[in-house]
């Protein structure tokens, strides 16, 4: 479970943390490169790792609701983005986030688990309601047009990429970060992590603690 | 004549056994949508070396082998795999997050509490059938593992 002292796989978040900043590089460069070749009078974009993942999108919620990041203004949001053709890692991560959920107690009210698509071409408001609503009645199920999830990616570091398979559905699927952003409750970036780096329990005994010793700002 | 029966099947035994691949913990997780792909896991061991090469199961129109490979900076991608060697007494385990039986063209939604048949066949073992129990949509492994 590799897991640490503090329950929060730290090392494994540090390495992933530092991939992300390797990813990121990599995209500067090529955003560099690419301004350098076509408009060289855009600024270029500000990528400072950790501190540059940022909770900001314009979507649409599983009701039809037009939400941005802000509408969560007051709650801890646990942010993982997927796809509802995707049969392992999707519903294993969005499990998980709902056993948290589960284990949280009365301080669930005060956490709202997210998952945004990727897929927005297949993911409709309508197959968005079917799917969150299995897994957690609190969780809301985020999709858009693909210029608006491309930006949320963007803002959450989160890397997604369509993949040319035959044997799939629709003859595609996606490749995707598997991680979950732990959002605090003034929008700002909290932590990271994946799955399997914790069980479930420490997870929500963690976020417990930090609801508890943050107090309720909703 | 039981007897005798008996005797022809303890005489057939040494060849069966000699392939015989066993396959356990079966489950599958229940499917929110049916037109969306579902997920079977089991555990595969076998005596001798042996290959999966095929996966039939009326619930779905086709069942394939799929890996969730996880690189260093936590994307995730799916593998196709086409055929799975056994090697002898080493068992292969399906679970979430790594290998996992990808059901295509769900003839029906995988409902909680029910089961369907599913029939893998061995280069050496021959056909083998089992019954995957569906569990609920937030299950993480086979009943009593959890």
């Amino acid at each position: 479970m590799n897991q640490t002292s503090n329950g929060y796989g730290l090392s494994r978040i540090r390495r992933g943390l530092w991939a992300l900043t390797g990813v990121a590089a990599v995209a500067l460069g090529a955003a560099f490169l690419w301004q350098a070749l076509t408009r060289p009078d855009l600024p270029a974009p500000r990528v400072t790792g950790e501190a540059a993942i940022t909770n900001a999108y314009t979507l649409t919620d599983h009701t039809g609701q037009m939400l941005t990041a802000d509408s969560f203004d007051g709650q801890w949001q646990l942010v993982f983005f997927g796809f509802t053709h995707c049969p392992d890692i999707c519903p294993t991560t969005l499990a998980y986030m709902a056993q948290v959920m589960d284990k949280l107690g009365p301080g669930a009210t005060q956490v709202t688990p997210i998952f945004i698509t990727v897929d927005p071409a297949r993911d409709t408001r309508d197959v968005m309601a079917a799917y969150v609503g299995a897994f957690h009645p609190r969780m809301v199920g985020l999709t858009g047009t693909e210029a608006q999830v491309a930006e949320a990616a963007r803002n959450f570091r989160v890397w997604y990429e369509r993949a040319e398979d035959t044997t799939a559905p629709d003859g595609y699927t996606m490749a995707h970060s598997g991680h979950i952003y732990l959002m605090a409750p003034d929008g700002r970036f909290f932590d990271v992590w994946m799955e399997g780096d914790a069980p479930a329990e420490t997870f929500a005994n963690n976020l417990s603690t930090l609801i508890q010793t943050t107090g309720s700002s909703s | 004549m039981k007897i005798i029966a008996l005797a022809a099947v303890c005489a057939a035994l040494p060849t069966l056994a000699a392939a015989d691949v066993s396959v356990t913990d079966p489950w599958a997780r229940a499917s929110i949508l049916a037109s969306r792909p579902g997920a079977a896991y089991l555990t595969l061991e076998s005596d001798i070396a042996d290959r999966l090469t095929a996966l039939e199961t009326p619930a779905a129109g086709h069942v394939m082998l799929h890996d969730t490979v996880t690189d260093a900076s936590g994307v995730s991608r799916m593998h196709h795999i086409d055929v799975l060697d056994l090697a002898p007494g080493t068992p292969v385990t399906f679970a979430p997050g790594g290998m996992h039986l990808m059901l295509m063209g769900l003839t029906g939604k995988l409902e909680e509490g029910r089961t369907f048949p599913l029939t893998l066949s061995f280069e050496h073992a021959g056909e083998i059938m089992v019954e995957v129990p569906v569990l609920s949509v937030t299950a993480t492994g086979p009943k009593g593992a959890e």
